[in-house]
């Protein structure tokens, strides 16, 4: 118990998810089908990759209040591209990545040289991102490609009859990327290192600057891929879509166990902070009766609690130090 | 001691610093040999932690050079220096307690597989370095999970292994019990046999002679002698540290008069749970009551409950006419006259970014209100007398906390407190990090305050000096106030004993 006093966020993330399951199964039976797991996967994977960039962030001791817009930027920017040039999907795609991962780590140089905090700056990537969707184009834009007829048809048949779509697919694949990069490489324990201390890091030989753009340009880099998994979830791109999804994703990080204050958490536990938020969703829309606002006051007090869980934490590890030393 | 053969490990030529208003290094000389654990000794101020940053490129200097081995080097900061062999561990602990111990040790030189790392390896790896320095603990655990000692010893292993040619240590023992001390002193052994030169910074100079070879003095950024260690007594270190004769080191004590009279205030049954066993303590005016127990033992915890820091969940206070006080917070314990000096000036003491004067005046500001603000002039007053009383190197009262060096932070915070002239004194430490003029100076000062009527609690590890200055000592053990020592019963013998008792019970 001791020894994983660090993976009791994580646990107890997964406890309540599974909790929260086993109440809908006792209502709902029908709930506890791959086809229901295949939906939950399909309608919350843009949310589950932009929170992976999140996470990261959040480790770092940092926040990125810009990835919603940048979604609904992605998604104007390829609907306008697919609209008015004959470039191929793939090629726009790869344009995009490249745009909002340099809009990403520019915010990170930002933020290092100036020395400014990540809340201001990224507020103003917010308002940036946002605006250069308006720019592009006000109304919404329909989005009509055989290519994207194509990747929307493509699913994997689960036993039991449930789809894994190409996009819930694609999110999982980032989730397991994104566990492997935070636990097994190098930049990943320099995210941590950034998160416990910059100054100390910096002492012990972590490249602040360099990473700390990375970061954000991960952050950017997964905000657009977000972008484009929304815009095949929809079909259009609108400069007015994703309002607040940037909340959302610092919900699920902090339900999934992160940290807000940095330095500790896991990606996994991300996931499973996006799945316990989609299933709420989904016990709502089951249930039919309820007002969806529902799905806010849920969540509002589930995060509460988890800074409630965290603060005590902290709070006996400090002590058991203490009465260890 | 080993020989020099012909170059020295590490040399610095004509160094050279200046701060605005200070110059912190004027022409040092220093050399360091292979093999040896060098002291490097010198006032709070003297320069010894600036001639560090500049010889690890932690600091740009401002002339001289720097050779190692006979070659000029110029490493531009700490992974820089490391480069070339230099490892360095600064004044604070510097590890991350988010990250596992492997984590720390291996940051940035992780074993990796195919660009993924290794877990297994890295522990592996750790647990064969740690025990190297004798040190068997599970290295999975997070950092914060060990005590301050063991933490430093981390700390040394991860420069020793991404150096080897010279280890640099700024008072690594300043906040470590004698147990842990040994601890620490155990390995600079066994490094200095593996032929590495040490530099060895520390304002204990009973662990100075234990320890060291040789001896560097600085003042006032300027480099006095140096000189080998047993060709030096104490008497003549100090009066090349201070450029004068100390009258005495530790003072013999004027506290003839033991105090009497009725209690000023009375505490019963104080404590509060998880933190401190309820204790009863009374205390009269002109009493210094010295609390004595090693680290975690319980000091701390007795003075910030006392103190409202942590509310206390069990007993009463009281003063002197049987009136019941409430201490609940710092707060109300400052609004009856309390003050409270607290042991770690990083976390809970000064404002590093405010100035001398601004530091100084926050207490009483504080305790008069915010809305009556004291005028500028007054504040300058009283701050420029408390440099002055209490030695603070500084050019003057506008320079910002955080740029003083690390032993007159520490008496700006004591200063802070005398401004507001407590009735009821706590000092945690007191003495921590402070060279031995400016310690006279504060055993003195202790001396003066109780003279004046003020009663005081002071914590301190150094047994001699509370057989110095106090009326009666408590030992405190486990958590619990286990003893409680008067007049001529207070000897270092009595209280070593009273804290080491759960040993002698297990031998009967
Ligand atoms: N960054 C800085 N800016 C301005 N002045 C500084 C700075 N760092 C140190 N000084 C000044 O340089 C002088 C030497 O400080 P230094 O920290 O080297 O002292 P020290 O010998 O380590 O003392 P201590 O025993 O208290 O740690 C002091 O007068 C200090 O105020
Ligand atoms: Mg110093």
């Amino acid at each position: 118990m001791s020894l994983n006093a660090r993976l009791l966020p994580l646990a107890a993330t997964l406890v309540i998810f599974l909790v929260a399951y086993a109440v809908c199964y006792a209502q709902y039976p029908a709930m506890l089908s791959t086809r229901v797991i295949g939906n939950l996967l399909t309608d919350n994977a843009f949310l589950g990759i932009v929170a992976v960039g999140m996470t990261f962030v959040i480790i770092s001791g940092g926040i990125d209040l810009s990835v919603g817009s940048v979604i609904a930027f992605a998604g104007v920017f390829i609907a306008v591209m697919l609209r008015d040039t004959s470039l191929h999907p793939l090629t726009v795609f790869s344009l995009l990545l490249l745009l909002t991962t340099l809009f990403g780590a520019s915010m990170g140089a930002v933020i290092h040289y100036l020395e400014m905090p990540a809340f201001i700056v990224t507020l103003a990537g917010m308002f940036l991102a946002r605006g250069m969707a308006y720019v592009l184009s006000i109304d919404a834009v329909p989005i009509t490609h055989e290519f994207y007829d194509y990747m929307q048809r493509l699913y994997w048949l689960m036993p039991g009859k449930g789809r894994l779509t190409l996009i819930g697919g694609l999110m999982l694949l980032v989730v397991v990327a994104g566990s492997l990069l935070a636990h097994r490489t190098r930049f990943g324990m320099n995210v941590y290192a950034i998160g416990g201390g910059a100054q100390t890091a910096s002492l012990m030989g972590v490249p602040l600057a360099r990473t700390t753009m990375a970061i954000y340009a991960l952050s950017g880099l997964l905000a657009g891929l977000a972008g484009i998994v929304f815009s095949i979830y929809t079909s259009a791109g609108y400069s007015l879509a994703t309002v607040g999804v940037e909340l959302d994703a610092i919900a699920a990080v902090v339900i999934g166990g992160t940290l807000l204050t940095g330095g500790s958490g896991f990606v996994a536990g991300t996931l499973i902070g996006v799945l316990i938020m989609g299933l709420i969703q989904t016990y709502i829309i089951f249930d039919g009766s309820l007002s969806s606002w529902w799905t806010k006051i849920l969540i509002g007090m589930l995060l509460f609690a988890f800074i409630v869980l965290q603060k005590g934490l902290v709070w006996t590890t400090a002590k058991r130090r203490i009465a260890g030393g | 001691m080993p020989q020099s053969d012909n170059q020295p490990l590490l040399r610095a030529r004509g160094l050279r610093k200046v701060f605005p208003g200070t110059i912190a290094l004027d022409g040092v000389d220093f050399w360091l040999e292979a093999g040896e654990v060098h002291a490097l000794l010198g006032e709070n101020g003297a320069g010894k932690s600036t001639l560090i940053k500049c010889l690890t490129g932690a600091y740009r200097r401002d002339g001289g050079d720097i050779l190692l081995n006979g070659d000029m080097i110029d490493p531009k900061g700490t992974i820089d220096a490391q480069a070339y062999g230099i490892g360095t561990v600064y004044q604070e602990v510097n590890l991350l307690p988010n990250l596992t111990v492997a984590e720390n040790l291996c940051l940035g030189h992780q074993p990796t597989r195919f660009g993924m790392i290794s877990t297994r390896a890295m522990n592996r790896r750790a647990r064969e370095v740690l025990s190297q320095f004798g040190l068997d603990i599970d290295v999975a655990r997070s950092l914060a999970s060990y005590s301050v000692a063991v933490q430093q010893v981390i700390a040394i292993a991860r420069a020793v292994t991404l150096s080897g040619k010279v280890l640099i240590l700024d008072e690594p023992t300043a906040s470590l019990d004698s147990h842990e001390v040994d601890l620490v002193f155990g390995v600079v052994r066994s490094l200095r046999e593996r032929g590495l030169g040490i530099i060895f910074i520390s304002h204990f100079l009973d662990q100075i002679f234990e320890i060291t070879d040789r001896v560097t003095v600085l003042r006032n950024g300027r480099l006095v002698g140096t000189e080998a260690t047993r060709d030096i007594d104490r008497v003549r270190l100090v009066n090349l540290m201070l450029g004068r004769e100390l009258e005495q080191e530790v003072r013999s004590h004027g506290k003839t008069h033991a105090a009497a009279g009725e209690p000023r205030l009375t505490f019963t049954g104080f404590g509060r749970k998880g933190s401190i066993e309820p204790f009863d303590l009374s205390i009269r005016p002109g009493e210094v009551v010295g609390i004595a127990g090693l680290l975690g033992s319980g000091r701390t915890e007795t003075a910030e409950v006392l103190f409202g820091v942590a509310a206390h969940d069990s007993g009463e206070a009281r003063r002197g006419d049987g009136t019941a006080l409430r201490l609940t917070s710092p707060r109300e314990a400052i609004a009856a006259g309390f003050g409270f000096c607290p042991e770690d000036r990083k976390t809970d003491g000064v404002i590093a970014d405010l100035t001398v004067r601004e530091n100084i005046a926050l207490a009483l500001q504080a305790r008069i209100g915010w809305m009556r603000r004291i005028p500028a002039r007054e504040q300058r007053a009283m701050a420029n007398d408390y440099i002055r009383k209490l030695d603070i190197r500084t050019p003057d009262a506008e320079k910002p906390v955080g740029l003083l060096s690390g032993g007159n932070q520490q008496k700006v915070m004591l200063a802070r407190w005398l401004v507001t002239n407590p009735s009821f004194l706590i000092l945690d430490e007191p003495t921590r990090g402070i060279d031995v003029g400016a310690h006279a100076e504060i055993i003195r000062l202790i001396e003066d305050l109780c003279a004046q009527g003020m009663s005081l609690l002071v914590i301190s590890s150094e047994l001699d000096e509370l057989v110095a200055y106090s009326h009666r000592v408590i030992v405190v053990r486990d958590r619990h106030h286990v003893a409680e020592l008067a007049g001529g019963d207070i000897t270092t013998d009595n209280m070593v004993r009273a804290i080491a008792a759960p040993e002698r019970e297990a031998i009967n």
